[in-house]
């Protein structure tokens, strides 16, 4: 198996032995974990490459296992799992560290894609994602400063964010504006840089409502 | 709860004639009170004068002081006042409410008042006004022992009175959230039952309960009405129940409805059932933006593609209904195809 090494963390069984079960064929899934606390334990003992991570658990949910392992193991990479598509969810773990979030209903193989996508390094931004950052970035901030570059979406990589918004893949992106894949996972990566290290008051207030 | 509905319809005429009924009460304790002493006097047994005034207000005193420590004890076991739905009648009862609350504070200070000017009166009968000055800093040092004693009392009343009223409100909240999820979720999970037969029914109907639960819980429902992005959300909501296609809607920033925006909608919609119907059964995009300059819908499909100057004259859908709509309102409309990379249909509005 030359797929990434996978650890799913999810509270209900059901969901993650569906999970296992779609994945186990494209990735090598390497334990599961039903809390906080085991999810931190089977991560820091596996030091798997990608955990799915849900988003809402007991006990602080997936924002607080990323705040325990991050900084002991900055290899692991996150990938989140929701059945939530709310804003203030969405930016709270992206915000946490989180490469991609995508929503439970995405299909087995597009699963594993965009576990290898992000085990590669790329930033996996789902459609509706994409449009959360779009408006989060809508206007020119009120504030200049120092943080002004990280305040602010360049035109190409808001052109990148909505065509990916209209429900392009990357290399379709790609063909459409003429550019190189590697470029659009280039600027899509610096949105992402951007969004977790703005401090643009939409994102801040987005990630109180999540108490992050 | 259970108890509500009998206890309920004989709130409204209370308050009034509580203060009316307890001027009454001590009125009449009051004037009982002095027929029996001035029939005592009559009778010959007797001790002084002086003590008929004091007699008389101290028990009308007592009898609304008495009264008013029956209210409260009653206010626990009442029904939960939050039953009722309707906003007016909840408002009825909260003014009833703060009515009832201010006239038993006015009759525990009419009561006080007249218990304290009975002392006085007697006090000045007997002339002992001068020693009373002592008395009264003795009654300080009661009233301070008194109110050491009997503090933890009121305040355990006072906080079961507040928690009475939170477990009130949660219980009401909980039946409506009961009332709701029975109303859709649980209809739902019927019909699934029943069609478990039909993948594709199975899968409309988790979709679009899906969507109405997610509406309900953001609470969004109605300040979104009358905009666009609300509009296109029902629209994708329809397309997806009449063709069991999922349809995703993506919005940035949002404006209100007028003719040309609505004209807006209504071609996005004849474009997501096109995608729906060409689109091979894959997954609907539909993105927005609106802004200063230009509202602008983008509905992607993932299908087999066709040319757009080949479409026959009689295909009314994408010749009327897209582009000639969109143009009629000052807007534009492209359809860009290709067979590989499905039909992607752009509306323009400036």
């Amino acid at each position: 198996m030359n797929g990434p090494r996978v650890v799913i963390v999810d509270d209900h069984g059901l969901f993650r032995s569906g999970v296992r079960a779609e994945l186990e064929e494209l990735v090598a899934i390497a334990g599961e974990a039903a809390t906080v606390a085991d999810a931190v334990e089977v991560i820091g003992r596996e030091s798997p490459d990608v955990v799915l991570l849900d988003v809402h658990m007991p006990d602080g949910g997936g924002v607080e296992v990323i705040r325990q392992i991050a900084p002991a193991q900055p290899d692991v990479k996150f990938l989140a799992l929701s059945v939530s598509d709310a804003a203030e969810d969405v930016i709270a773990v992206i915000r946490a560290g989180a490469r991609g979030y995508v929503t439970k209903t995405i299909s087995g193989p597009e699963l594993a894609d965009a576990a290898r996508r992000v085990h590669g390094g790329d930033a996996v931004f789902s459609p509706r994602l994409a449009g959360f950052v779009l408006d989060a970035f809508a206007d020119a901030p009120e504030t200049g400063g120092a943080d002004d570059e990280l305040d602010q979406l360049t035109p190409r990589e808001r052109e990148v964010l909505r065509h990916i918004a209209r429900g392009y893949m990357y290399k379709e992106v790609a063909l459409r504006l003429g550019i190189s894949a590697k470029t659009v996972e280039a600027h899509v990566s610096s949105v992402l840089r951007k969004l977790q290290l703005s401090t643009r008051h939409e994102l801040s207030a987005w990630a109180a409502k999540r108490e992050l | 709860m259970a108890t509500s509905p009998a206890a309920v319809p004989q709130r409204p005429s209370r308050p009034g004639l509580l203060t009316r009924g307890s001027v009454e009460v001590a009125l009449g304790a009051a004037l009982l009170a002095l027929s029996l002493l001035l029939t005592l006097r009559a009778t010959g047994a007797w001790f002084s004068d002086a003590l008929v005034w004091p007699l008389v207000l101290i028990v009308a005193g007592t009898a609304l002081l008495w009264r008013r420590s029956a209210a409260p004890a009653a206010v626990p076991v009442e029904p939960p006042r939050r039953v009722e739905p309707s906003p007016a009648v909840r408002a009825q009862l909260e003014s009833e409410e703060v009515r009832e609350r201010a006239a038993v504070a006015s009759r525990t200070g009419v009561g006080i008042a007249l218990v304290l000017s009975a002392g006085l009166v007697f006090l000045q009968a007997t002339g002992s006004l001068s020693a009373a000055r002592d008395v009264i800093l003795a009654v300080v040092v009661v009233l301070v022992v008194l109110g050491v004693i009997f503090a933890p009392w009121a305040m355990r009343l006072a906080r079961s009175l507040t928690a009475e009223r939170s477990e009130r409100i949660r219980s009401q909240e909980r039946a409506e959230l009961a009332a709701h999820l029975h109303d859709s979720v649980l209809q739902t999970l019927a019909l699934v039952q029943r069609s478990s037969h039909d993948p594709r029914e199975v899968a409309a109907l988790a979709r679009s309960q899906e969507r109405e639960l997610r509406d309900w819980l953001s609470g969004r429902s109605e300040e979104a009405a009358g905009r666009l992005a609300r509009a296109l959300e029902d629209a994708a909501a329809d397309v997806e129940r009449a063709h069991g296609v999922p349809v995703e809607v993506v919005t940035v920033g949002d404006r209100d409805l007028d003719s040309a925006s609505e004209a807006l909608v209504a071609a996005a919609r004849e474009a997501m059932v096109n995608a729906a119907k060409f689109g091979g059964g894959h997954p609907v995009d539909v993105y927005a933006e609106a802004g200063s300059q230009r509202t602008e819908v983008f509905v992607r499909d993932r299908g087999s593609g066709f040319d757009p100057d080949a479409v026959p004259g009689d295909r009314r859908g994408v010749r009327e209904s897209i582009l000639g709509r969109m143009e009629r309102h000052g807007g534009k409309a492209r359809i860009l195809s290709s067979p590989d990379g499905g039909t992607e249909v752009e509306l323009i509005l400036p």
